[in-house]
């Protein structure tokens, strides 16, 4: 009784202890420095003042990370069934998508603007070649872990190649591709904001949340920046619960790790 | 009589590593229930995955039913150390895959299935998904599937050997009465004397590096065997002979 009262209510004192200490900073700071920390009154007024603004954007970068993520997963599942073939093949093709995910994003992105412009396209490209690494590591992972006893039983019941993928390995990868699928949840949002602070379209004004951030910081206007940022966190929130979502739909029933005698 | 398996002078070993087994020969008889016990690294398993055609011999013959075993032949279903059920899948749908891998209609799968699982006990126990079950009912689900395809031979390699011993004992003794329904051929790996001797008509007690067949010790108690069984003198004093061989080998190798 007492310990679940205890964890309902700490996470709440908790939040109010926060702001509480956001009001004491904000006042604390004096007059002419104000402006650097917002109150928290002063981002719910942004939300109000810039509402309209952050929706279209939020939904922008929205679309720019979610069809990138899915392009990502898509392509990613048929690279992996490909390096999953054999170890000659990952041994000639890990190399190459290492340097792919060693190069920074912000050194990708001005040569991306310049092949496809700036704009939403550059957005969906920027998001897929951030989620993509996570997301084929993982998923060949998982296609090449299958427990080797139940390939043994496969091979004995003279199953064929194909039987054996797609009876076998491919629903056993699941809990690896959702892994991979978590990461790249958390990454896309972020990964369109960026594309979007460096190839979003300044022309058209139909930015997203990252051209936005640069518009507010440029007019100091802190506490729409602190409603961008709000704003950007619960898109990522979205994300990832959508995948956990997906997850527990996918692996609830027959997963350990949703096991309900788990301790 | 033609026996079911036979082994000649059969040799096995993996690419350029030791020998595991040299010599091996023996004929088995249709309905002869087979123990093979031995020090670990004996070669025991191997000889299962060489009747399964899982591996491939590096000298001598292995007949089963008349034909060469790369060509198939007699119904064999393994049952293995682990239970290696499919998690993703209900007991009742892993007891259907053998069918399904070779195109049973989804219908006979079905009922074959019902059938092998109430064979072990578990028909009420088709929807649970493997993580539901015991480390028994696994085992047991494991075995089901084997029984499903209505295998010729049964190969079961230290199946009980991660239970505890009132459940191996409950299981030796489901097995034998599925035995007394079932006519298959099989052959046992464990490293328990008891579990041998209970089950078992014939055990082969093998020494190793290189593996090879040391002795056989003949198992005469009357089928079917029950719990009683394992009070009786007879088979107190099986257990005590094959121990006394069975350590004579360990000492060989010590």
């Amino acid at each position: 009784m007492k310990p679940r009262f205890a964890r309902r209510l700490l996470p709440l004192a908790t939040g109010v202890g926060v702001i509480a200490l956001w009001y004491a900073v904000h006042f604390g700071l004096g007059e002419e420095r104000r402006f650097l920390l917002p109150s928290p009154t002063d981002v719910v007024r942004a939300f109000g003042e810039k509402g309209p603004t952050l929706w279209s954007a939020a939904l922008s970068t929205a679309t720019g990370a979610l069809a990138g993520f899915a392009a990502a997963v898509a392509l990613s599942f048929v690279l992996a069934m490909f390096l999953s073939l054999s170890t000659l093949v990952r041994a000639s093709f890990y190399p190459y998508l290492m340097i792919l995910q060693m190069t920074p994003i912000i050194v990708i992105a001005p040569i991306l603007i310049l092949w496809v412009g700036p704009g939403l396209k550059s957005v969906m490209i920027i998001t897929f070649l951030i989620c993509f690494f996570p997301m084929v590591v993982n998923t060949t992972q998982g296609l090449i872990s299958t427990d080797r006893n139940l390939v043994d039983f496969f091979r004995m019941c003279k199953a064929t190649r194909l039987q054996e993928i797609f009876l076998l390995r491919v629903p056993a990868a699941m809990p690896y591709f959702f892994t991979g699928m978590r990461i790249a949840a958390t990454l896309a949002p972020i990964g369109a904001i960026v594309g979007d602070f460096y190839a979003g379209n300044s022309a058209g004004g139909q930015g997203g949340l990252g051209f936005l951030t640069i518009i507010f910081s440029s007019q100091f206007q802190m506490g729409a920046l602190f409603a961008t940022a709000a704003v950007s966190c619960l898109l990522g929130f979205v994300f990832v619960g959508g995948v956990l979502l997906l997850s527990w739909l996918a692996l609830h029933k027959w997963h350990d790790s949703f096991s309900r005698t788990d301790t | 009589m033609t026996p079911i398996v036979e082994f000649k002078d059969v040799r096995k070993r993996y690419g350029d590593g030791p020998v595991i087994l040299d010599g091996i020969g023996f004929a088995a008889q249709r309905g002869d229930f087979i123990t093979l016990i031995g020090p670990s690294g004996c070669g025991k398993s191997t000889i299962l995955r060489l009747i399964s055609g899982l591996s491939p011999l590096s000298g001598g013959q292995i007949v089963i039913d008349r034909a060469a075993t790369s060509g198939g032949g007699e119904e064999r279903a393994f049952v293995f150390q682990e239970p290696t059920l499919l998690p993703w899948l209900t007991a009742g749908r892993n007891v259907e895959v053998p069918m399904r891998l070779r195109g049973v209609n989804p219908a006979l799968r079905d009922e074959m299935a019902r059938r092998s699982l109430a064979l072990v006990g578990l028909a009420d126990r088709a929807g649970y998904y493997p993580m539901q079950l015991s480390g028994g009912q696994k085992m047991r689900v494991s075995i089901a599937r084997a029984l499903s395809v209505s295998p010729r031979i049964l190969l079961l390699d230290e199946p009980f050997g991660a239970l505890d011993e009132m459940t191996r004992d409950h299981l030796n003794e489901e097995l034998l009465a599925i035995r007394q329904q079932q006519a298959w051929t099989a052959f046992f790996v464990t490293h328990s004397v008891s579990e041998a001797v209970f089950l078992s008509n014939r055990v082969f007690v093998l020494s190793s590096n290189p593996g090879r067949l040391h002795r056989e010790v003949r198992i005469g108690l009357p089928y079917p065997r029950t719990e009683d069984t394992r009070l009786s003198a007879e088979y107190q004093r099986l257990v005590a002979e094959v121990s006394r061989v069975l350590r004579s080998v360990e000492r060989l190798h010590a």
